[in-house]
């Protein structure tokens, strides 16, 4: 051993690249890292890999034509897209859905909202080293994805709701599903927290790391259960209510100390909260239209109906050519709590059918940013729980 | 909870303290937008952010558009006021020539800017003075042209085996050839 005492050992500072392609990035996060040792001096992610221009195709499309666009943005949760943009949309025209529709979206909302906070916590503690969360939380989110097919067809990209209302109405069966799982989701959340709660590898990992204060949180603009995770209880849902959630009743969690394990905290929470919201919707389900009267000069017919009526062949072809009726000048902004954060959609109308400014606020976008703050001074590890924690979807970052 | 603010009251309060800078106060849906020159745009953001009353202190967004030839200034930057303690929001818009398109940067009153004013700068090509850290975000660093402004064109005259990148692809795919593995006959 005296010979190494005797050697000078030399040290120099390691810049390495993590990713675009690492499992532990989301998609395709590339982050660069200066590193002395084991400690991050300096971090600084690098995104647009997957920027296809949305907000450009959005003005160059009519309003019906840009829906589809907004799946593609957070595309686990595109429902939640969907809604927002039907949402800030109805707003612009001055169109008012059916109750029958706003509690059939508030259902598909909140049950995109369980699916995707299960993505994001199970691939969040996937990275940190437990695998079983996973094969639990991704039996249940098939359960999901099984829903929305049998109600649209489609499991990811489903352009589901529509301007007015939402496409074809739910089936019993869809509705003796849901509240089946509404019976059973709680025990399944108690069975995951069994696994991850206790576990001491979780806890050393999670408690007292990426700390971020009330104050700082809402200067860096996050939103979500990143900014809740720091006690702040900012949630659209309560504070701007939109569909039927003025409706239900449901808390609000929030945490105390703003690190990595209260944001995951949050995020669980607020499975329970979501499963109860589903429930009281399923269970005041009211009967009736499910597309607003006046919506026939925004929204294309039933596919049947076009096919055995000339009317609404007329209007299918008038619509699709022209595009929809010409939207009141004006511009306006209309967030949406999706599952991620605050989804904001900002159109500028000149009085056509198309937008003439058409600009997306997604809150992963925001959330990548702080990823400097929160790993600079910290170890390498950590930033895989930094990463995990701001739950970062890249195709809505890049969009 | 602060007593809330109806947004009309706001845009007044700000047009009595800063009479030369409000050039118009609009509302539409219930949603009231101010808009002011860009000299002053800090100062009267900070007004919002720091005022007890107020308090504006989550900056929602922050975006450009363009309005190539429909106004005498050809662009807007538009920031989205929301207050998390009193639930108020008023939209400040504030106008930026073409010859100089550049406006003061409001990273140090909410850092929550940060990336969304290099997003406006990468897509519209507005420039962000005193901005820490002003490069492109989303587009590669040798991009040229800013995509959002009205005047880029959706798709290039170009075919696509005319385009830069196809012609690279395509050279790096011969060179590449010399290494392939042949089956021995």
């Amino acid at each position: 051993m005296a010979g190494v005492e005797d050697k000078e050992i030399k040290t120099r500072e390691l810049t390495i690249n993590m990713g675009p392609q690492h499992p532990a990035t989301h998609g395709v996060l590339r982050v660069v890292l200066e590193l002395d040792g084991e400690t991050v001096l300096k971090c600084t992610p690098y995104v647009g890999y997957l920027h296809r221009g949305t907000e450009k195709l959005g003005e160059n499309r009519t309003y019906l034509q840009a829906l589809p666009l907004t799946d593609r943005l957070d595309y686990i949760s595109s429902m939640c897209n969907n809604i927002g943009y039907c949402v800030a949309t109805e707003k612009l025209f001055g169109v008012e859905v059916p109750e029958r529709a706003k509690y059939i979206r508030t259902i598909m909302a909140e049950l995109t909202r369980i699916s995707s906070h299960m993505i994001g916590v199970a691939t969040h503690i996937l990275d940190i080293g437990a695998t079983t969360p996973f094969l639990y939380m991704f039996r249940e989110r098939e359960w999901i994805m099984d829903l929305f097919e049998m109600t649209c067809g489609a499991r990811l990209t489903v352009s589901y709701p529509r301007i007015g209302g939402v496409r074809n109405d739910v089936s019993q069966e869809f509705i003796d599903s849901v509240y089946e799982f509404t019976e059973q989701f709680p025990k399944r959340i108690e069975e995951y927290e069994t696994l991850i709660d206790e576990n001491r590898i979780w806890l050393q990992r999670t408690k007292g790391i990426g700390v971020i204060s009330a104050e700082e949180a809402i200067n860096w603009g996050l939103t979500g259960p990143t900014l809740r995770g720091s006690g702040v209880s900012y949630d659209l849902r309560k504070f701007a209510p939109y569909d039927a959630y003025d409706k239900v009743e449901f808390d609000v969690p929030i945490g105390k100390n703003g690190d990595v394990y209260d944001r995951y905290k949050c995020r669980m929470e607020e499975l329970r909260q979501s499963n109860r919201i589903i429930k009281q919707c399923v269970e005041q389900l009211p009967r009736g239209p499910v597309m607003a009267p006046d919506a026939p000069r925004y929204t294309l017919p039933p596919k049947d109906r076009i096919l055995q009526d000339m009317e609404s062949m007329i209007r299918q072809f008038v619509l699709i050519t022209k595009g929809p009726l010409a939207a009141p000048e004006g511009e306006l902004y209309v967030a949406t709590e999706a599952p991620k954060g605050e989804l904001g959609y900002y159109f500028v109308s000149d009085g056509t059918g198309r937008p003439y400014r058409m600009r997306l606020r997604s809150p992963s976008f925001v959330h990548v940013s702080l990823l400097p703050k929160l790993c600079e001074g910290a170890m390498i590890a950590d930033v895989i729980a930094n990463i995990g924690t701001i739950d970062i979807v890249l195709g809505e970052v890049d969009r | 909870m602060e007593p809330k603010l109806l947004s009309e009251a706001i845009a007044q309060a700000i047009s009595e303290r800063f009479p030369d800078e409000v050039k118009e106060i609009r509302e539409f849906r219930g949603q009231v937008s101010v808009t002011v020159r860009k000299e002053r745009v800090k100062e009267i953001l900070t007004y919002l952010r720091s005022t007890p009353q107020f308090s504006f202190n989550h900056l929602q967004d922050v975006t450009g558009v363009d309005y190539l030839g429909r106004k005498a200034l050809r662009f807007e930057v538009v920031y989205h006021l929301f207050s998390i303690s009193h639930r108020h929001s008023i939209r400040i818009k504030a106008e930026v020539g073409q010859d100089d398109p550049s406006i003061d940067s409001v990273v140090d009153i909410w850092q929550g800017a940060n990336w969304p004013e290099r997003e406006c700068y990468d897509l519209m090509g507005i420039r962000f003075n005193g901005h820490p850290d002003l490069r492109r975000v989303l587009l590669p660093e040798d991009w040229e042209g800013h995509p959002l402004r009205k005047d880029y064109p959706l798709k290039s005259d170009l075919g696509e085996r005319d385009w830069k990148g196809f012609k690279e692809v395509v050279a790096t795919a011969q060179r590449n050839r010399q290494y392939e593995i042949r089956e021995v006959q």
